[in-house]
């Protein structure tokens, strides 16, 4: 199989112009964010922090130093709040079923959203088949923002959890979260307030204080940082137990040899994106704007996916192509050098499209049709524009092999 | 979102690029469909079918992935030329998997589609026409089964979907 792959990767090339735009999956590491990990993998602090000789304890003082760092990026009061992981998915394991297992008492009810990353519906799924949970998935609205009074109904005193993602990851909807939070804290002061807020952090203003949220999600390739390392934050006092068994090191949550060039770079990635953080984002906003203005002004048949606005996180795009299928969109546009990802089922036996575009009503064929991009703030106008090139001519293209077909 | 590896092999890739007999045909003398663009993956083949019964040219439209758009090219220029039943009886979704390169085993079932339509339109010729020869079976062939499956899935999905508006 492999050779295969060898194969397709030498159609691309002689390709003039490369745009990565696949960022809700993967992203490329900036050098100075690189520059920044390599010494501790040679030079300095690679030892293990918890044993007594210089490159643990030089290993412990940039694992203490990250922690602080990335917990004052958040505003939590103190850096043991902070949990490194080994990501995203890991970070929202240890939330669910870490505060699930920790609380018996608190009941057996967990509420989430209709549009909740997969990983968090795949615990919380988890938990209702193994361990007897029941699960409310709270609908959205077109928009994909969580309706608030149907929140308010499906709390209640038998509700031990509540995640709901600060902002989606498909569609960008930024949620009311803090309308959210309080309305479940006045429904069960007891519930504890879980929020995936990945695709928020670097994005949008995001204070754990202010929202007073009782466990965070952070996840360092979303701010291009290195895969491989998230953090969870967990408000002080809540009842949180470990979910792997192993040697524990400097966290009491998390087993195994803390991985300090990954927290660096994770650190660095972090430090980037907040210390410039409104030119940051008014950089990824504009350069957001141009793209989608420009699809919209060269291009018919499409729709736009999720809000507008400031309902809507600043890279993110999403649209749907009809009469195109897109798996044949993502590979026809990777042969002329622009890399997105779609919310096709295409590759799936089970057919089912995105769950997110399916929750905001689109229909199938809709959501089969959509490409998902998410700009940085290291792409230029010149990559937009020539995005805007491709993208018309590869959608004619994939168009004209749908012909009369599979218009419904 | 699409998570799994497909590691399409050139000429699935050179089809997908380059297919060949695409577009509607405006004289065909059947046209079939299979699929459902809900389940992302739908194909129409047009035949024209001489007095002989011999398949003088076919062509396709596909609203699908490149494994769909692939084996559904190869189909075309697989059954030109052959009389109605060797069509029938040569081409299996096997057959087309391995004359394209073979595919990853979750697009099995994009080339089982396309299979599923070319049976389907040699059905539909024989119902036009009011006789059936008798090396046509009644029962469905596998891939026609599954072409079925796939559109009642499609159904189901789309029902569930129009349920849930109207609540």
């Amino acid at each position: 199989m492999v050779e295969n792959v060898r194969e397709l990767l030498k159609l691309h090339e002689g390709i003039k112009h490369e745009v990565y735009l696949d960022n809700e999956n993967s992203s490329m590491v900036p050098q100075e964010v690189l520059d920044a990990m390599l010494p501790y993998y040679n030079k300095k602090a690679y030892g293990n922090p918890t044993l007594t000789h210089k490159p643990g304890w030089e290993a412990f003082t940039a694992i203490m130093e990250s922690s602080q760092k990335i917990s004052n990026s958040i505003g939590a009061k103190i850096l043991e709040e902070i949990t490194f992981t080994p990501g995203e998915t890991e970070a929202n394991n240890l939330a669910l079923m870490g505060a699930a297992f920790a609380n018996p008492t608190k009941g057996k009810k967990i509420v989430i959203s209709e549009i909740e990353p997969i990983n968090v519906m795949n615990v919380a799924t988890d938990l209702m088949k193994k361990y007897g949970y029941t699960t409310t998935k709270v609908p959205v609205n077109p928009d994909g923002i969580v309706d608030l009074e149907k929140l308010k109904e499906a709390v209640d005193k038998e509700t031990v959890l509540v995640s709901i993602a600060a902002v989606n990851n498909e569609i960008g909807a930024v949620q009311p979260l803090k309308e959210a939070i309080d309305i479940v804290k006045d429904k069960n002061p007891r519930t504890i307030f879980h929020t995936d807020a990945s695709d928020a952090y670097g994005r949008i203003p995001f204070n754990v204080q202010n929202l007073k949220v009782d466990m965070a999600t952070l996840s360092s390739y979303k701010i291009m940082g290195p895969r491989g390392i998230g953090a969870l934050y967990i408000r002080e006092g809540v009842n949180v137990e470990k979910i792997l068994e192993g040697q524990i090191g400097t966290q009491k949550l998390w087993p195994g040899i803390e991985n300090t060039p990954l927290i660096v770079g994770f650190t660095k990635a972090s430090e980037l994106a907040f210390n410039n953080f409104d030119a940051n984002v008014n950089r990824m906003r504009t350069l957001r704007d141009k793209l989608v203005d420009g699809v919209f002004a060269k291009m018919t048949d499409i729709k736009f996916n999720g809000p507008k606005g400031d309902r809507r996180a600043p890279d993110n795009a999403n649209i749907s192509f009809r009469r195109c299928e897109g798996e044949a969109l993502t590979i026809e546009l990777s042969l002329h050098g622009v890399y997105v990802s779609s919310g096709s089922a295409c590759s799936r036996r089970l057919l089912q499209p995105s769950h997110v575009l399916v929750a905001i009503g689109r229909r199938y064929s809709e959501a089969h049709g959509s490409i998902l991009m998410k700009v940085t703030r290291y792409h230029t106008e010149e990559d937009i524009t020539y995005v805007l090139d491709v993208l018309p001519i590869s959608v004619e293209r994939i168009r004209k092999i749908v012909g009369s077909t599979g218009v419904d | 979102m699409s998570r799994t590896p497909l590691p399409y092999n050139p000429k699935v890739l050179d089809l997908f690029r380059n297919p060949k007999n695409l577009g509607k045909m405006e004289d065909a003398t059947v046209t079939a469909v299979a699929g459902n663009p809900s389940c992302g993956d739908m194909v129409t083949f047009y035949l024209k079918i001489s007095e002989q019964e011999i398949i003088e040219k076919a062509s396709f439209e596909s609203y699908g992935c490149a494994a769909n758009i692939a084996t559904s090219s190869v189909v075309t220029e697989m059954v030109k030329g052959l009389s109605l039943k060797s069509a029938w009886e040569d081409l299996t979704w096997k057959k087309v998997t391995e004359a394209v390169g073979g595919l990853p085993s979750i697009k099995f079932h994009c080339g089982v589609l396309a299979v599923g339509a070319l049976k389907r339109a040699i059905r539909m010729y024989f119902e036009k026409k009011g006789t059936a020869p008798s090396w046509l079976p009644q029962e469905h062939t596998f891939e026609e089964k599954q072409a079925l499956e796939e559109e009642e899935l499609a159904r189901r999905l789309t029902k569930r979907l129009k349920t849930e508006e109207e609540k």
